[in-house]
């Protein structure tokens, strides 16, 4: 479903800056693969989302989402396969507008002219439900003043309200507290099982990252150094996985979230 | 001064308000929806103004007013095609605009800066012909620009609650979830630059027409007048639906002209009306800034004052 090739990007290129952030990157997702994707600090995870999403255009390289060539694809084209969430709560939603209004936009149902119907009302009214946060009754209030955790919540039932063919998670629970992470967490498993979603999520959870999905990526310097899934992962511990990292880089891993074991 | 003078005065106001009210309406759509602050506001009226005249003198009256708004959505275009497009800031793309419509204006107006409609047929004319005397008669100013004011509040309303003016808010708002929900925020700025300028020009279009004449600086400092309006009218309905702060728009841009115009009987001198525009806006935008700030002030003071007293 999502195959990349040879994809490489260099920022700054030419000056003192330069920074190779993605070198010669080839990856495939096959349909119904939960990835989770793991690495130091500034190892190039963000900027192989961004990559894949059409934040920017990669310097060399091929990507093909549903054997289309997305590759020079403008991102909003992308987004019509391609569901994203990032660790800052408040990317996702505008804030000046109300609930109903947010889901309306991701939902782009209807003419251009045409105004939020009765029944997509009561569709919304149902999808919020299934959240059990309460938001059902809050569908005319401004986006702003949810928590963070109800906003990524909205944000995920948006990225998905027309399942994309790939689920890009960029730490998406990161920021919330820990009773919010594990509920996003969970309707974040529950959707992408129910819509059998290929989803790349990043984490620095090493737990997590073991535990959740499929197969598990370890990115370094702008490669994949590590790609893990079956009975090899199954049998991995998180010190295997240190230890891993520690061979394939020739470095310690300094994620310092990773070593504190923050959630 | 006495109360016998304050009708005619209260009417003038409330013409040369929502007049200019339709400016502000535009504004609230570009400025306060769409978060691009469109300094060709001033070259687009004038345009507005400038075409409507040259068509009305040409012996269309009606289809002047058409005119001078297809003019708008033109100068909105090339703002919007400007910044989203050319990678021109927007500030500067207004700016840009702004100074090739003098020339552009002139040209339209046939190598003139001034323009007269003394004996041209305009909706105004057509319409006092037809008032006279009924006790409307004096009102015929009033009705065309009560109208207007009434068309465009009526259609931002409906139009911003349908799904394109959704976008265009959310463009505002925060450009990357429009791009998530797979609409191109470079689309929806377009289509909110056209809109709000032909209302911008049918202002100027009908503020031309109402006073017979257009001169090359008629539309100059709009755009501050119109956003010390806009800030005024926020500062009465800051809360409230679409519906309702745009109507706050619109009362804006009447108290705005009110004080104005009582200022005036005062003997301010008229030149003054774009040093006081200036100053409101500087207030209405950094008020709330100055009052963020007024704690940490506070604060300095305070520990000045204890630094002191150790010492």
């Amino acid at each position: 479903m999502l195959k990349i090739s040879n994809i490489s990007k260099t920022f700054n290129p030419g000056t003192v800056n330069a920074k190779l952030a993605i070198d010669n990157v080839s990856l495939e997702v096959k349909d119904g693969d939960f990835i989770t994707v793991i690495g130091a600090n500034g190892a190039g995870k963000s900027t192989l989302f961004n990559a894949i999403a059409g934040d920017f255009i990669t310097d060399s390289g091929q990507i093909f989402l549903d054997d289309t060539d997305i590759t020079l694809m403008p991102e909003y084209l992308r987004a019509i396969k391609i569901g994203r969430l990032f660790q800052d709560p408040l990317r996702g939603t505008a804030a000046g507008m109300t609930i109903e209004e947010n889901l309306t936009l991701a939902a782009g149902r209807g003419g251009w002219l045409s105004r939020i119907s009765h029944a997509q009302r009561e569709e919304f009214k149902d999808m919020l439900r299934e959240l059990g946060m309460g938001l059902e009754d809050r569908m005319k209030q401004p986006m702003g003043l949810l928590s963070g955790g109800q906003r990524q919540a909205v944000t995920l039932l948006m990225a998905t309200i027309n399942p994309p063919s790939l689920l890009l998670l960029d730490e998406h629970t990161a920021a919330l507290d820990p009773a919010a992470a594990d509920k996003v967490l969970k309707i974040t498993k529950d959707v992408v099982e129910r819509e059998k979603l290929a989803c790349l999520m990043i984490t620095h959870n090493m737990q997590s990252a073991l535990q959740l999905g499929n197969r598990t990526i370890m990115m370094n310097k702008g490669k994949i150094i590590l790609d893990v899934s079956g009975e090899e992962r199954a049998n991995m511990t998180v010190a295997d996985l240190l230890q891993r990292f520690k061979e394939l880089s020739g470095e310690a891993l300094d994620n310092d979230r990773m070593l504190l074991g923050v959630e | 001064m006495n109360f016998a003078d304050m009708g005619p005065l209260i009417q003038t106001a409330l013409e040369l308000g929502l007049f200019s009210a339709l400016t502000v309406l535009a504004l609230y759509l570009s400025y306060t929806m769409l978060n691009v602050c469109d300094l060709s506001t001033d070259g687009c009226f004038t345009m507005g103004a400038t075409v409507g005249a040259v068509v009305a003198i040409s012996g269309h009256p009606y289809l002047s007013i058409f005119a001078a708004m297809a003019a708008g959505m033109l100068s909105g275009l090339v703002v919007a095609f400007l910044q989203t497009k050319m990678g021109v800031e927007s500030l500067l793309a207004g700016i840009i605009v702004n100074t090739a419509w003098y020339s552009v204006n002139i040209a339209i107006m046939g190598n003139s800066s001034l323009l007269n409609m003394n004996k041209t047929d305009t909706i105004f004319s057509i319409l006092k012909e037809k008032l006279e005397g009924t006790f409307l008669a004096s009102s015929y100013k009033l009705i065309i620009a009560f109208v207007a004011v009434a068309l465009v509040v009526t259609f931002l309303s409906f139009f911003l609650k349908t799904r394109l003016g959704l976008a265009i808010r959310a463009t505002g708002n925060n450009p990357d979830m429009v791009k998530s929900s797979s609409i191109n925020p470079a689309f929806t700025t377009i289509v909110g630059l056209c809109i709000a300028n032909a209302f911008t020009a049918l202002s100027g279009c009908l503020l031309a027409q109402s006073q017979k004449s257009v001169n090359i600086d008629i539309g100059s400092g709009m755009v501050t007048v119109a956003l010390a309006s806009l800030l005024i009218g926020g500062a009465i309905m800051s809360k409230g639906g679409i519906t309702r702060r745009a109507i706050g728009a619109v009362i804006g841009a009447f108290l705005f002209r009110l004080v104005y115009t009582i200022a005036l009987r005062f003997n301010m001198p008229a030149y003054m009306l774009k040093l006081v525009s200036s100053v409101i806006v500087i207030i209405a935008i950094s008020g709330p800034y100055l009052k963020k700030q007024f704690p940490l002030l506070q604060r300095r003071m305070n520990l000045r004052k204890l630094n002191r007293e150790g010492r």
